[in-house]
């Protein structure tokens, strides 16, 4: 039975001082010392020959087997819950045709030549597409590793390898009925080029992709064995912890460590120029010593930076005419003759303020510098970027680094800078020996890359019940400007403008703007759902105001604007049937609705809540349908949507970042909250099955829930609420 | 030196008393399933059992324990319901990235020995304590119900 867990699976453990017996860092060292090709899967590899272990096939980056015929795959995402490890497996083992019992995972180094996104071109992970880059360069490298084992077979057997066929890590000849096991064949296989173009197979084949398989990484989660950068403990390791300036931009003024040094187990105070950290024995050492310290900072040019004055500047940047992301049609004439100002114009402003990413797993990096090398360890999304951040912290050539990575903690974006791999890199030079550096919950807070502030400003024109202009003006921060800058252009910020320059609807005259305008005081990055969760909300909570002017149904105003997009009208007919749409609630309950294509992906979501006195939202439920083209594992979609939601939900009720005085004001989860389980109602996934190519799925469920439910507090009082999150005032009808 | 009784086993450890259990499991014990979530027990991903009670180690001084027996993620498979908890969390997929999930085990099979057939009110009192990032909360209501089910 594929659905039973075999025990035999697991990720490996990328350091040597750890308990498991397969792990293999050696091999995959050694292997990765000897590929020196670009991106590619032609270029035969010669197989490995540890001391004590196994000689092995290594045709390609992603794919290892070794005489006794374990299959090592070599991930090239990362894994920080979203299921990946299980995903990839399964598109390599399906076109290997691999023995999925035999399949053990391990995580790759940082090597961005072999393993680069290609969509992102760095080695990193996200923006929902690691099965979308890799969905066929994943194939092509199981297919072509197949194709030699049974080309090995074939020449084995004297025959032709169209006689033979593969199953379970076995190459077998059709006629005769004769086996050979791929680890029987690792010596011969190694000798043949692997094709650069195989055939892949057909759908209507595959033995593994599109059934939910347990996941991999899930075992060692539920007995304390599962390692994330957090838990590594290199021998002689000591602990740190750090604060940094409190406003962005400062420095260390003055440090009075005198009752710091006398805490027991406190051994060193490390002071640089925008941080004091405090290095102990073990953790509670040195917080007990970060407390004791006396800092003064200079508070620099960003003093007094505060929430006000953050969107002041950006209500007036978004004022300005911004580059042109996309234009169709004649918006001037279709928004009438008074342009957007002409009173047939509807017009509605949205804004979005800054979240924290509070992944569950604070940051951390344990790093090693001596005066010739450095050794770091962390869970990353951007693992070449962390051995960067290393190499400069300790003034080193990139090549004297090594960097493990773990599994990830909850990434949603912050473990896509490597900031703090910096951080630690810069206090480890200081330190002999190993040394972990963690971040406390409020340290973390408090120093994030946020998600950026958005305001966007929408205008349409409606004749009938048909809309026939729309103007949409995005104005935020452009982080790939910054992230990646050669994506940035003409003033154009890709992802700031994503789901919003190729909104689902038919509409023949519209024009989608961009301006640019970073908080001052504050840097920005990604978070779960990125661009298309700041545009989903501006566009589906317009299209409701449209809706309701038009004097339509929310599903039905939507369904008729997409009739060029079956596969989200399709999702619109299974969310209305399977939520019970149109179905009576009591007094100040509702439901609400938000469409999207984000990610590939085709979605539409109906959230059911009801508003109290105090206007207090209590959620009652939520309904997911969702086209994701093929889903490689059915489950870690619903998974990811169910999660996903939440977390998106969790924005809307209580998400804000907020400064005073260039600090940023909250620190924990007291002040900056999580949605808990007592809040959370009954929520259900649908997914369309589609034999379209794969869609990305981890954000998509953070940028429907947002406007889902701010239409359904809509139908439910009436309140057509502009910004998140949700003003409670604005929804009270009794006054305190 | 303080003993500790951990998962069955007496260990002597030379620490503070007022140092929170926390770390003296992570730190001086190596004993790495019990996640560090917020230092002020508002998270539970440290969640441990004391005498068979759900309790937040982060804010546990060691020195505060004395005889009472200490049962961690490492140890809690040893248990009835622990085991059950943890088939159920496997079962079900309940884990993404299961950072808090030593937490809500330890929280659900602590329920469990209170309460063996919790109902939805039940599950609430004893789980809100324990945050899940990546919003796995409907699993675990299930997984919950369906460790209760098993005999």
């Amino acid at each position: 039975m594929l659905n039973e867990r075999k025990r035999t699976n697991s990720v490996a453990p990328p350091s040597d001082h750890s308990e498991s017996p397969r792990v293999s860092r050696r091999g995959f060292l050694e292997m990765t010392a000897a590929t020196t090709f670009l991106f590619s899967f032609s270029v035969p590899m010669r197989s490995t020959r540890a001391a004590g272990e196994a000689a092995s096939f290594a045709p390609n980056a992603f794919i290892r087997i070794n005489r006794h015929g374990e299959v090592t795959l070599i991930m090239p995402q990362v894994e920080m819950g979203q299921g990946t490890y299980t995903s990839i497996s399964m598109i390599l083992a399906e076109e290997l045709d691999a023995d999925w019992s035999l399949v053990r995972v391990e995580h790759a180094p940082a090597d961005e030549k072999l393993y680069a996104n290609p969509d992102l071109t760095i080695q990193a992970t996200g923006n929902s597409n690691s099965i979308r880059a890799f969905w066929k360069p994943l194939r092509v490298a199981g297919a072509a590793t197949r194709a030699c084992f049974v080309e090995a077979a074939a020449r084995a057997w004297g025959i032709s390898s169209a006689e033979c066929r593969t199953e379970n890590s076995k190459v077998i000849h059709n006629r005769t009925g004769r086996t050979l096991d791929y680890g029987a064949l690792v010596d011969r296989a190694a000798a043949i080029t692997p094709a650069k173009d195989p055939p892949l197979k057909d759908a209507s084949a595959f033995r593994l992709i599109g059934r939910s398989l347990k996941r991999l990484d899930t075992p060692d989660k539920v007995n304390g064995k599962a390692q994330y950068g957090i838990d590594v403990l290199p021998p002689g390791v000591k602990f740190a912890t750090l604060a940094s300036s409190p406003v962005l931009g400062g420095s260390v003024a003055h440090v009075d460590d005198h009752r710091a040094l006398a805490v027991p187990g406190v051994r060193q105070i490390v002071v640089l120029d925008d941080l004091v950290a405090v290095v102990g024995d073990h953790m509670w050492a040195a917080k007990c010593g970060l407390e004791a310290l006396d800092i003064t900072w200079n508070d620099g040019p960003n003093a007094e930076v505060s929430s006000d004055l953050i969107w002041s500047q950006l209500r007036s940047a978004s004022l300005r005419v911004g580059a042109v992301a996309k234009e169709v049609g004649d918006v001037k004439k279709a928004l009438g003759a008074g342009g957007e100002r002409s009173n047939e114009v509807i017009t509605s402003t949205y804004e979005l303020p800054l979240l924290a990413h509070a992944c569950m797993e604070p940051l951390n990096c344990t790093v090693h510098v001596t005066p010739t090398s450095a050794e770091a360890w962390i869970g990353t999304q951007v693992m070449e970027r962390v051995r960067a951040a290393v190499a400069k912290a300790a003034g080193l050539p990139e090549s004297q680094v090594t960097v493990h990575n773990h599994l990830i903690g909850g990434g949603f974006g912050r473990k896509l800078e490597p900031d703090m791999a910096y951080s630690a890199a810069r206090i480890a030079k200081h330190v002999d020996g190993p040394v972990k550096v963690v971040w406390t919950r409020e340290e973390d807070i408090r120093h994030d890359i946020y998600r950026p502030v958005y305001r966007d400003i929408l205008w349409a024109r409606l004749e009938g019940a048909r809309i026939v202009g729309w103007k949409h003006r995005v104005s935020g921060s452009a982080v790939m400007a910054r992230f990646l800058p050669a994506f940035f252009q003409k003033g154009v910020d890709p992802d700031g403008v994503d789901s919003a320059q190729d909104i689902p609807y038919d509409i023949p005259n519209y024009r989608v703007e961009f301006n640019r305008e970073e908080p001052p005081g504050v840097i920005t990055g990604f978070w779960r759902g990125v661009g298309p969760n700041n545009n989903v909300f501006a566009i589906e909570s317009f299209i409701e105001e449209l809706a309701r002017k038009a004097g339509k149904d929310s599903i039905a105003f939507r369904r008729a604007h997409l009739d060029k997009t079956p596969r989200l009208q399709a999702a619109l007919d299974l969310v209305r049937e399977k939520s019970g749409w149109g179905t009576p609630l009591p007094t100040r309950c509702g439901r609400g609705v938000a469409a999207q294509i984000s990610f590939a992906s085709f979605i539409a979501t109906v959230v059911e809540c009801e508003v109290d006195g105090a206007g207090e939202v209590k959620l009652r439920r939520v309904t997911s349908a969702v086209d994701t083209g093929i889903s490689v594992n059915p489950d870690t979609v619903m998974a990811q949507l169910q999660g996903g939601l939440v977390f998106g939900l969790t924005a809307a009720l209580y998400g804000e970042i907020t400064l005073k005085k260039g600090r940023v004001q909250q620190s924990n989860f007291h002040d900056y909250r999580m949605l808990r389980i007592d809040q959370v109602p009954q929520i259900d996934v649908h997914l369309i099955k589609s034999g379209e190519a794969p869609g990305g799925i981890g954000e998509t469920g953070a940028t429907a829930s947002i406007p889902a439910l701010r239409n359904a507090i809509y139908a439910a009082t009436g309140v057509a609420l502009r910004r998140m999150p949700i003003d409670r005032n604005l929804l009270a009808t009794t006054h305190t | 030196m303080i003993s500790l009784r951990i998962n069955g086993e007496t260990r002597e450890v030379d620490v503070p008393p007022n140092m929170a259990l926390l770390w003296v499991l992570r730190d001086v014990l190596g004993m790495t399933g019990t996640k560090f979530g917020c230092g002020i027990a508002q998270c539970g991903a440290c969640t441990v059992h004391m005498d068979g009670k759900a309790v937040r180690s982060c804010l546990l001084p060691v020195g505060a324990i004395g005889e009472r027996a200490i049962t961690t993620i490492e140890g809690i498979g040893a248990t009835s319901n622990g085991t059950k908890v943890q088939k159920a969390w496997l079962d079900l997929e309940v884990i993404q990235c299961g950072y808090c999930q030593s937490g809500q085990i330890m929280s659900a099979a602590a329920l469990l020995d209170a309460i063996p057939h919790p109902d939805d009110a039940d599950i609430d009192a004893a789980m809100a304590g324990n945050i899940c990032r990546c919003g796995t909360y409907v699993r675990i209501r299930q997984a919950i119900k369906h460790a209760a089910t098993e005999a």
